[in-house]
């Protein structure tokens, strides 16, 4: 039974200084080789400045079955927001 | 003219020999490891094989743009890379040679790399600008690629039992064409007094360097002292050039009066 | 397309009686245009048809590096050596970005590739021709990429969020893919008595097959409606089909080349151009095996798999030795 290397999921932090942002997977061997396949993959036209890999394994992911308890609770929860508050148009540099 | 490796040539046409040189080096390896593109082992090789391919033909294009222009002739390195016959050919013989199995591929590839490297960080320093300008662009895409070469020696050598005897199959087989690419004759010389060119002393030593420690980790042994192969900078090459040569150049010889 | 024949275990229009309730609430999300995420609930028929589209989608791009990779080592100068070295390795790319969209629907590449190896996935049917001249490699970018490419951006918008994001990738960066295709006809065209010949015989050659690349047509696509419904196609066969004749006569005329279909016609009504009947069974007998070139093609695949494998079982033997080096 033939295996395929083990799935890396690459994160690259363009030249705009973003964070780091998920582009895809690849397979490798080991932590040098997937960065390196990361950089031969995903960075061919000038996107990188810097390449996270992960092993697709070890990412923990929340479950979809808990976005209710995760995520609606933070709706209502508007005062977060600058736009929540009045300020005179006069005053400035708020 | 070429046998006697440029003991009378003028200091033009032994900057034209030089840049050549690493002109179809380049050329050479870079249309060898094209081949691989569809055909590699993993879809992650297919992609790295053909960044290396790519930096490979664009220093190529650089370097045979520059020769053209030494030479003042109108040529430029279209012309040069598709119109010259194998005996105008001044690569060393390591890269003209077959592709083989992977282990041949990877060890060609770090057997040149090893040399490539060192050769260009002189080359940086060169006192032509426009020889520094080229080996300081080619320097960065060159470290990747020996550092990607060492990596694939060492899984490779100290992977499986047949990965082990493959590679080492391909370093005994190899190893005869290394001492070319480190031998200084007239040209040579003539460029480091120029002050345009690397001495190899010193590559030689950083290769040598290089090459021990790589083999090490990867648990394959250094072959032992043996005739060297020569012949492929002065224009004296082996078989497999010529046939590389009819490949690439089919469509500019059937087709002389042809734009593309 | 590149997937032309998508199984979706479904035939004909899908209803929504019958639908059990997490059915009905996925098919509201989809309608509301709320993309589907790996861990999100689906129908499994839902999943198997995306492996199936994505997975066929990432074989054509690796097979379809066959066709073009012929041409590398005859390029005609070093700058057209780069553009199509660079081009096929595009191509590489995107097979793996697509393997990858599909690996996030619990299945493995290896699977996927094997699935490949043993004839038993489809590719598409233009890949199994073959490249005779340098002018095959001006034709397929221009043609091949050409549909390829209006199929691919409203599959931006599909429905499933990892094969919509590679898509978006894969579009961004084709985007050269075909303008590089009509640069060479175009210096084809403007060039010697031969060159002109050599284009125009590519353009004989290709033109039918690139039409078939949209598959069947919408009356035999009994798959069609099924993969609208989940928006993971959003254009039957025969509208993408005529957008990409339209687009393409007036720029074959604009090369100065004749389309081989004699009852080509545009017509003044719809403002479509009408083409004649495509062979039908040219493209049945392609896709079942029998094209011109589906035994090289399928054969070099499989036997760089095979004559890797010692390299791939190297490397990760090498891999364990190094992990229980440092445990130790």
């Amino acid at each position: 039974m033939s295996r395929d290397w083990p799935l890396w999921e690459v994160f690259i932090r363009s030249k705009h200084g973003l964070s780091h942002k998920h582009v895809g997977s690849i397979h490798a061997t080991d932590a040098e080789m997937a960065i390196n396949n990361a950089r031969d993959v995903y960075t061919r036209r000038n996107e990188g400045a810097s390449i996270w890999v992960v092993r697709a394994a070890d990412i923990v992911s929340s479950a979809p079955g808990d976005k209710e308890i995760l995520f609606d609770p933070s709706e209502d929860k508007i005062y977060r927001h600058p736009t929540f508050y009045e300020v005179p148009d006069e005053v400035e540099n708020l | 003219m070429a046998v006697t490796g440029g003991a009378a040539m003028s200091d033009a046409s032994k900057q034209f020999e030089y840049l050549l040189r690493l002109g179809d080096n380049a050329l050479v390896l870079g249309q060898r490891l094209s081949a691989w593109v569809g055909h590699a082992p993993v879809l992650e090789e297919e992609m790295a094989t053909a960044n290396v391919a790519l930096d490979l033909i664009g220093q190529a294009k650089s370097w045979l743009d520059l020769a053209g222009q030494v030479e003042g002739e109108g040529r430029d390195a279209d012309w040069l890379a598709y119109h010259r016959d194998a005996w105008d050919y001044r690569n060393a013989l390591l890269v003209e040679q077959p592709n083989g199995d992977y282990a041949m591929t990877i060890m060609r590839q770090f057997l040149f790399d090893a040399f490539h490297l060192p050769l260009l960080e002189q080359l940086a320093a060169s006192g032509d600008e426009r020889v520094r300008d080229i080996a300081a662009k080619s320097v960065k895409e060159v470290r990747y690629h020996l550092r990607r070469s060492s990596e694939w020696v060492i899984r490779l050598g100290d992977g499986t039992e047949e990965s082990h005897r493959r590679t080492q199959a391909a370093l005994d087989e190899l190893w005869r064409f290394t001492g070319e690419l480190m031998a200084a004759d007239a040209v040579d010389q003539a460029m480091v007094e120029q002050g345009l060119g690397a001495d190899l002393e010193p590559v030689a030593d950083a290769w040598r360097q290089r090459v021990d420690q790589v083999l090490e980790a990867a648990t394959l042994e250094r072959p032992g002292e043996q005739w060297m192969q020569q012949g492929g900078k002065q224009g004296r090459h082996s078989e497999h050039l010529g046939y590389i040569l009819a490949e690439m150049q089919f469509l500019p010889r059937a087709y002389p009066d042809a734009r593309w | 397309m590149y997937s032309q024949l998508v199984d979706t275990g479904a035939k004909g229009k899908p209803s929504r009686e019958g639908m059990s309730p997490e059915e009905a609430a996925f098919q509201d999300r989809i309608d509301q245009d709320i993309t589907v995420e790996p861990r999100d609930w689906m129908p499994e028929q839902y999943r198997k048809t995306l492996i199936r589209q994505i997975s066929q989608h990432a074989h054509s791009e690796i097979v379809g590096m066959l066709p073009e990779g012929n041409w590398i080592s005859r390029a005609p100068s070093l700058r057209r050596k780069l553009i199509l070295l660079a081009k096929v390795q595009d191509e590489a790319g995107h097979g793996l970005y697509l393997y990858s969209a599909a690996e996030t629907l619990g299945v493995d590449r290896q699977e996927l590739l094997d699935a490949l190896h043993s004839g038993k996935a489809k590719y598409s049917s233009i890949f199994n021709y073959p490249t005779l001249t340098w002018a095959d490699i001006g034709a397929i970018g221009w043609l091949v990429d050409g549909a390829a490419i209006m199929n691919q951006i409203p599959l931006c918008r599909c429905s499933y969020g990892p094969y919509a994001r590679a898509m978006v990738r894969i579009c961004k960066e084709e985007s050269f893919h075909q303008r590089q295709g009509y640069e060479i006809m175009l210096e084809l065209c403007r060039g010697t008595e031969e060159q002109k010949r050599m284009a125009q015989d590519a353009l004989n050659r290709w033109w039918w097959p690139s039409l078939m690349m949209f598959g069947p047509p919408d009356g035999e696509s009994v798959h069609t409606q099924q993969s609208m419904a989940w928006k993971i196609k959003r254009h039957t066969n025969d509208e993408l089909r005529q957008r990409f004749i339209d687009q393409t006569v007036p720029q074959a005329h604009y090369l100065g080349l004749t389309l081989p279909d004699p009852e080509l016609r545009y017509d003044e009504e719809s403002g479509h151009w009408q083409i004649g009947e495509i062979d039908w069974s040219e493209f049945w007998r392609v896709i079942q095996g029998d094209g011109p070139c589906n035994r090289e093609r399928l054969g070099a695949r499989v036997r760089a798999y095979e004559e890797g494998a010692w390299v791939r079982e190297a490397a990760r033997v090498h891999a364990e030795k190094q992990a229980a080096r440092r445990a130790a």
